[in-house]
């Protein structure tokens, strides 16, 4: 045992998990580019925001990287043809989503041609206007490619606005079993480096840091040799440590400087980008080339090779797996599907769901790694408090919400859990701790929902009250002008009468 | 409204698991408790060792007949996630080591079911059960609770063998030439006398207190260096955390340094509070557990010294010649508020739970 390891104990606030990262072998294992597979199923939502609305018609034919669905609302994103071929289907599919849950997809049948459609290259891509980068991010349909997928020419534009000096770019990848990111800045580096600085060039901000944990020696020497001669772009290898890659944690360690909660980190001058979204910027930028395919790690202790391929976005984990060599004993011993990283990613029903622009894994997990087991109550050991890498206490928001009390978990700082997983993983009741957040978050937003249903609703009933009121306000009123001109008229006929009489 | 019954299967993520459990924390307390344990019995002989098993035998039947009564399901699996069995083996290491039967099942009846399943079972107790169970039986049978032996291999006498042991542990008389006084028990009588403490540790019939523990007093008493090796094997395990018993000992230590400087004929040195009495098993094994402390480390800097700190006083100025017990349950008393109040600082915020302030940029 290491002198570090004995102390350790005695060292300060220990924020986050170092969970066994599982990354090697399938980090080191070279890249395999899949070939196309028959069918393509592109769900309209894969971001962020609101869905994409399809442009094509069934029997359609559409040629690669041609835009095959609209973004509608202020954020989205579009999606373009993965390959040529025609529409089949616009119908619904699963969704890489636990629920199991369908979603409107559009099916493209391959035609075998894979030839792309007119592209407009930029050869000199650093002469464009900061504006028109984005522009040709926002064309591209490019989204955060780390795993949330937020539409990445709305980050680049709000972060022009907000007039960010430093761009972080995530190279963290702190998600035991994914390597995409590796791969990407080992394989790729150049690539990756040229859309950082054109990222830069895009928000307006003056330096970029990019955040590699040191578990990737080769990324950070791969990385640290595209970057030379570009003092701008600085390459910081930051501890292999959970969740170091979420957003937050990863500025303050990089930067020195907390996100306020509630903001945003352009609020303190920062925005934070991945390295695969920068490779993404960069062939859109400068090769026209719209998101139509990605790199996603397959791992776990089933997957026959573990290791990193390229696949069109569309394409069935089923059949990324049957490429890639097929899952141990034909599934035998599969215990969970997991699309994502172990930590935060999500389960699914079975691989017949397609991967998406925020799919960085495939893990087909034993039942050693899943470990399901039977939770019992909280013997608050305080295990989860220390594990928090956001200083929240885990295990009082839950008992709360054990007993639906909503609100006093909101004060104990229900919405600045971030969902990493770290207290439920540390948990030595295993208690699903991330459920119960993720369920009490959800039960309040649908509150909120009601609530506003509810003020809209009394809000039109009021009118509609306050308008028949005038309406009979006004009913009366000109029943009552009527009725006095008549007796007026009368009165006059009378009048005259009444002259007439005496005349 | 339960989002563990709306469906069997697990959904949420994290899809991986560090490999922790309750049963493993409880399995590695009991490791550290061991040395010091297997040293008590050679101390005390049959005798002791009939005592622990009795003792933690009672917990079980106790906590068994809790769960049967509840109508648990899992019974035989919550009976050995090792909780139960480790109050028992806690509760044992502070019982005169030849105490009878009865104390033993009476300390398991008020440990489990008093102390910790009219709360609501595991995790739900105020009061360490142990704790609660000693101070109750010392208050109620005080002179079985201090009839301490002196250690046998100073003895001239010849060790009881087993048959004379469990006619010991079933309530036959203890020989008076076996019994002894604990250090702080023997200083606490002699001060009531009038008698001042340089005259008490000068004279010959003071009990010797070395650390190797060769001495009278309960099995977490005596053993005192063995307890702080198992405290630290906990610590570097990261069973527990240095913050509660390094605060516990200097809460102790402090105010008895202060107090023997002031006036050594009327307080007790520092090494003598922190070898003798429960110091130690208080320190690594008492103030640590995990139910009935404070979460926060900060907060358990505050237990942990409060507890030394009322120990002290106790020992000091109160009518026990030990307070470690008292101590324990005075601060369990105090955790629920010590949480309300110590909290940890959210990422993002201040102290008050208020966002931070946006920091002066250039150029905005």
């Amino acid at each position: 045992m290491r002198l570090t390891r004995l102390l350790k104990p005695f060292s300060g606030r220990d924020w986050g998990i170092h969970p066994d990262d599982h990354k090697r072998p399938a980090a080191d294992a070279p890249l395999r580019v899949m070939p196309l597979p028959a069918r393509l199923y592109l769900p309209v939502q894969q971001h962020l925001g609101g869905a994409a609305r399809p442009t094509v018609v069934v029997g359609q034919k559409v040629r690669k990287g041609e835009r095959i669905a609209d973004a509608q609302g202020m954020v989205s994103a579009p999606i373009h043809a993965p390959t040529s071929g025609t529409v089949v289907a616009v119908t619904d599919i699963t969704a890489p989503h636990p629920s199991g849950l369908s979603l409107p997809a559009i099916v493209i049948e391959a035609d075998g041609d894979d030839v792309w459609g007119t592209l407009s290259p930029c050869p000199r891509p650093f002469e464009l206007a900061p504006q028109t980068i984005s522009e040709r991010v926002y064309a591209a349909g490019i989204v955060g490619m780390g795993g949330a997928a937020f539409p990445a020419a709305v980050k680049l534009d709000g972060a022009a606005r907000a007039r960010v000096d430093t761009l972080v770019i995530n190279g963290g990848e702190c998600e035991p079993y994914l390597s995409c990111d590796d791969r990407q800045m080992r394989d790729f580096a150049d690539e990756v480096v040229e859309g950082i600085r054109l990222m830069l060039r895009a928000t307006g901000a003056t330096s970029a840091l990019v955040g590699i944990e040191d578990n990737k020696p080769e990324a950070i020497a791969a990385m640290r040799t595209a970057a030379a001669g570009h003092d701008c772009v600085r390459i910081r290898p930051v501890p292999a440590r959970y969740p170091m890659g979420s957003e937050k944690q990863l500025v303050q360690v990089l930067t020195g400087v907390e996100v306020p909660a509630e903001g945003l980190p352009a609020d303190i001058g920062v925005v934070v980008h991945n390295v695969g979204t920068a490779r993404a910027v960069r062939a859109a930028v400068v090769e026209g080339k719209p998101l139509v395919s990605r790199l996603v790690t397959l791992n776990g202790n089933c997957m026959n090779a573990p290791g990193n391929v390229e696949v069109r976005l569309g394409t069935l984990a089923e059949d990324v797996i049957a490429f890639a060599g097929g899952l141990k004993g034909d599934g035998l011993g599969l215990a969970r599907r997991v699309l994502g990283g172990p930590m935060m990613g999500l389960q699914v029903p079975h691989w017949r769901v397609p991967v998406v622009k925020g799919t960085s894994g495939i893990l087909a997990l034993d039942a050693d790694e899943a470990a399901a087991r039977q939770s019992h109550p909280c013997i608050r050991c305080g295990r989860c408090v220390q594990a928090c890498p956001m200083g929240l206490l885990p295990l009082e928001m839950s008992a709360r919400i054990r007993n639906d009390a909503l609100t006093d978990a909101v004060d104990l700082g229900l919405k600045d859990c971030i969902a990493c997983g770290c207290c439920a993983y540390v948990c030595p009741s295993r208690i699903p701790l991330v459920q119960y957040f993720v369920h009490a978050k959800g039960e309040l937003s649908r509150q909120d929902r009601n609530r506003l249903r509810n003020e809209a609703t009394k809000r039109l009933a009021q009118q509609r009250t306050d308008r028949l009121a005038r309406e009979a306000r006004e009913k009366a009123e000109a029943a009552a002008r009527r009725r006095a001109e008549r007796e007026a008229k009368a009165a006059a006929k009378t009048d005259t009468a009444t002259a007439g009489e005496s005349a | 409204m339960n989002p563990l019954t709306q469906g069997a299967a697990t959904v949420a993520s994290p899809h991986a698991h560090g490999g922790n459990s309750v049963a493993r924390c409880m399995l590695d307390v009991q490791l550290a408790l061991t040395p010091a344990t297997l040293f008590g019995f050679w101390l005390y002989g049959w005798p002791a060792f009939i005592l622990w098993v009795g003792t933690i035998a009672a917990c079980l039947f106790w906590e068994a007949v809790c769960l049967r009564l509840q109508g648990v399901g899992r019974v035989r699996e919550t009976l050995f996630d090792g909780s139960a069995a480790l109050t028992g083996w806690l509760l044992a290491m502070t019982l005169p080591p030849w105490a009878p039967w009865w104390l033993a099942v009476v300390g398991g009846f008020i440990a489990i079911v008093i102390g910790k399943q009219v709360f609501g079972g595991l995790g739900q107790n105020v009061f360490n059960p142990a704790m609660v169970a000693r101070v109750a039986l010392l208050v109620s049978f005080p002179l079985p609770m201090t009839a301490w032996i002196s250690p046998l291999p100073l003895h001239a006498l010849p060790a009881p063998e087993l048959l004379d042991s469990l006619r010991i542990f079933l309530g036959a008389p203890i020989p008076d030439a076996m019994t002894s006084a604990t250090w702080l028990g023997h200083a606490k009588t002699e001060l009531m006398r009038g008698v001042d403490l340089l005259q008490v540790t000068g004279s010959d019939t003071a009990p010797p207190l070395p650390w190797t523990g060769l001495r009278a007093g309960s099995l977490g008493e005596s053993s005192a260096v063995l307890l702080l090796a198992g405290g630290l094997y906990l610590i570097v395990r990261g069973v527990i955390s240095w913050h509660a018993p390094l605060a516990l000992l200097a809460g102790l230590a402090l105010p008895a340094l202060i107090g023997h400087s002031l006036d050594p004929a009327r307080y007790l040195a520092p090494s003598v509070h922190l070898l003798g009495g429960g110091a130690m098993l208080g320190a690594f094994f008492i103030a640590t557990d995990y139910v009935t402390s404070p979460n926060t480390r900060s907060g358990q800097l505050v237990f942990g010294f409060g507890i030394g700190l009322i120990a002290w006083i106790i020992r000091s100025w109160g009518g026990y010649p030990e307070g470690m017990g008292f101590a324990v349950l005075l601060m369990n008393a105090l955790t629920p508020i010590l949480d309300r109040f110590v909290k940890p600082r959210v990422l993002g915020r201040d102290r008050r739970g208020r966002p931070l302030d946006l920091p002066e940029r250039e150029g905005t």
